[in-house]
């Protein structure tokens, strides 16, 4: 048993039970960040900050929302948006940041994808993140199904059925999803727990796996450069802070984290006020009503890549390419042979691979919102084969690469 | 720092051109484009009489003319019948015509007396072939020039409708629309403002009202009207304007009625559905203002910060 003292403050006898000397040590002051970074590596904060917006808005709008098909969408819409002080306040926060978040995401998992950063022991990190944005799709769509307006429900139809798999014909998988034959009481019910437990709590857990992959392999850098981390923390602390190519998470690292979040804070209150349209459909407007079906059914804009790639095929060849895309960029590791961990701007054939994957997504994504027909539709199908080639050449093109 | 800022270009670039094509472009493509007829309604022939107030109270209040249907409030014509019987064997209530002169445009109001489906754009429901006949008939004359006679009830119409700025958003809602919408945000419903009633069984009574005349409302037009609470936010402002001044543009074969309203009545029709389902946005406005001042100077701070920390870093 340890030995314990008469406390000489506060502070001492903290630490004497909880270590927070030493947690400090470990989680901030002595916790090593390369010195060569640019602003993409805030990302992590602002998705931080974002979610944090995310947990405690959610909270608030939890206070008054209700899961109940007659009562859901004029708790939202009236209750929430006029009769409490400050709903309307939360429900735009809430949505902008739902929809905002997943703009940090991409940007997020590009910049991984550009700098190799999923490369020579960082796999866990980039499995993390993959399982992360697989959650927050699901946090989002569960969301998405609670003020149960026209697209809450018709987006909830669309979904559960591609569970069906097609000739498969699983729709008793698909009305065990629901608890109904159709999006009803059981199924809003279920989705809201999903949204305030078990997906929230799942985000937690990975988020934390996430943090803690980065620990071993250390955070990566803008040249790729290997860094011995124990010399250079050794030359921080003996302060040559300038000559030593890490600096310290707090305060060093912080602060340029905070710099970028308050720049990306004017940003999204912007949007929050004054342009939060593209975050609240118009259609979602309309109360949920099962016997008339919108005009255009489309998912929320950081879904449209993925539903566009389901939709130029057949039904069953839509839903194995569809089901490619969910998995494939948790494969990125392994389908990328090259000895290189550098930026992709050094890779040769795979900075090509980079920008047109980046294009083609854009590209998947433009078309998966609008009808599909006529010229959208082969620009859908030719980025959607694009999207399937660029994965099947991706271990050729990198096999090859020379070491650099 | 060059560097830095051309990457940010480039993610700012890539967003941006991401959020045109999933907004902007992506919704002019999945909805037709309607232009906005100004309410001018240049279909209908221009008034070219000029009516006198005293000869069209004598033509309204005749025999066999408006008043055998219609309430006029202001000139001490009360309803015969509730709205629930009105509705039941008409339809709709036949509107109360105290402030008709000023919601509905003079050309239009001149039309409809003449020709109720021409002007309603509902020849398409009323015509020989389908047999129907609107449930307003239409006026042959008093024996006159009925061009003046028209313009002559026209007139009066407008001269005991209130003045224009005492026209409320929620009186332009009521008399334009709220015969066969509901806005239950606003506890209107189409037999009007629901009361707070001290017994239940009162309340029951009203519901059972409203729920007979929604009833009739169907048979007439084939479905509900939709309930306009949040319509302000569920379409844009263009295609409410563009709708209300004529609903086959939108909605080929609706059978929604062109109202006849004047762009000023529109106008304060939009404002009432706006405060229904966008209650909130002048306060929006203030406290945005008040959050980006904060925000900013987070931002100056955080700033200083990051110089600070950095200063022995390089």
């Amino acid at each position: 048993m340890a030995h314990f003292t008469k406390a000489t403050s506060i502070h001492d006898w903290l630490n004497q039970r909880l270590g927070i000397d030493k947690v400090r040590r470990v989680m901030a002051t002595e916790y090593w960040i390369p010195k060569n970074i640019n602003f993409l590596w805030a990302m992590g904060m602002v998705l931080a900050i974002t979610f944090s917006i995310l947990l405690v808005s959610g909270i608030f709008l939890l206070m008054y929302y209700q899961p109940n098909i007659n009562t859901a969408f004029d708790s939202v819409n009236y209750t929430i948006m006029r009769e409490v002080d400050f709903g309307w306040l939360w429900r735009h926060v809430h949505a902008v940041a739902a929809s905002v978040v997943f703009l940090i995401i991409y940007i997020h998992m590009f910049t991984a994808i550009y700098y190799g950063s999923y490369k020579k022991g960082r796999e866990m990190i980039w499995i993390s993140g993959m399982l992360l944005f697989v959650a927050f799709s699901a946090e989002a769509f569960s969301g998405y199904m609670l003020p149960w307006g026209q697209m809450s429900y018709w987006a909830g139809m669309v979904i559960t059925n591609l569970f069906s798999g097609g000739s498969l014909h699983a729709d008793g998988l698909v009305e065990w999803i629901r608890g109904d034959y159709v999006p009803a009481q059981a199924f809003l019910t279920r989705f809201f727990m999903l949204h305030v437990l078990l997906i929230p709590i799942t985000i937690l857990g990975l988020i934390g796996l996430h943090f803690g992959a980065l620990r071993i392999p250390h955070v990566n850098n803008q040249d790729g450069e290997e860094i011995d981390f124990e010399v250079e923390a050794a030359k921080y602390k003996s302060g040559d802070k300038a000559g030593s190519k890490v600096i310290a998470f707090m305060n060093d690292f912080m602060s340029k984290d905070m710099m970028v979040v308050g720049i990306y804070l004017v940003f999204f209150f912007y949007l929050v006020f004054y342009h939060y349209g593209f975050a609240m459909d118009a259609v979602n407007f309309d109360p949920a009503d099962g016997l008339k079906t919108p005009t255009h059914i489309y998912p929320e804009w950081y879904f449209l890549w993925s539903y566009e790639i389901l939709r130029p095929f057949s039904t069953n060849i839509g839903l194995i390419a569809f089901a490619f895309a969910q998995v494939i960029f948790m494969l990125l590791p392994w389908l990328d042979r090259s000895p290189n961990a550098v930026p992709a701007s050094r890779r040769g054939l795979f900075k090509i691979w980079f920008w047109v994957l980046l294009v083609d997504m854009i590209t998947l994504t433009a078309m998966g919102k609008v009808p599909p027909s006529g010229i959208f539709s082969t620009i859908g199908l030719v980025a959607a084969l694009t999207f399937i080639g660029l994965w099947v050449i991706l271990p050729f093109i990198t096999m090859f690469e020379k070491k650099v | 720092m060059m560097k830095e800022f051309l990457i940010l270009i480039i993610v700012v670039a890539f967003t941006l051109v991401t959020y045109y094509l999933v907004e902007p472009f992506a919704h002019s493509k999945m909805h037709k484009h309607v232009e906005s007829e100004h309410f001018e309604y240049a279909d209908l022939p221009a008034l070219t009489k000029t009516g006198d107030v005293d000869r069209g109270k004598g033509l309204v209040m005749g025999a066999g003319a408006c008043t055998g249907c219609h309430s006029i409030k202001v000139a001490g014509i009360l309803p015969s019948i509730d709205a629930t019987t009105a509705a039941a064997s008409y339809g709709v209530n036949p509107p109360d015509l105290s402030n008709a002169g000023l919601i509905f445009d003079a050309k239009f109001l001149a039309d409809l007396i003449k020709n109720p489906a021409h002007a309603l754009k509902l020849e398409h429901k009323y015509n020989a072939q389908t047999g129907k006949t609107h449930p307003m008939a239409k006026f042959y004359g008093a024996g006159g020039d009925m061009n003046q006679e028209i313009a002559d009830m026209v007139a009066y119409l407008q001269s005991i409708a209130v003045k224009k700025e005492k026209l409320t958003p929620k009186m332009a809602f009521e008399n334009a629309c709220g015969r066969c919408h509901a806005m239950r945000y606003e506890k209107w419903t189409q037999i009007g403002t629901k009361p707070t009633f001290k017994k239940e069984q009162d309340s029951l009574g009203f519901d059972v009202k409203m729920l007979d005349y929604q009833d009739s409302l169907k048979a007439y037009l084939g479905k509900l009207p939709p309930d306009l609470s949040m319509y302000y936010l569920s379409r844009s402002k263009h295609f409410l304007e563009t709708f209300i001044e004529n609903p086959q543009s939108q909605l080929v074969g609706t059978a929604m009625p062109r109202v006849g309203v004047t762009a000023e009545i529109s106008e304060k029709v939009i404002e009432y559905m706006a405060d229904s389902a966008d209650t909130k946005r002048v306060e929006r406005k203030e406290i945005g203002k008040n959050v980006m001042i904060y925000i900013i100077i987070f931002a100056l701070f955080a700033f200083l910060w990051k110089k600070e920390v950095w200063k022995e870093l390089h």
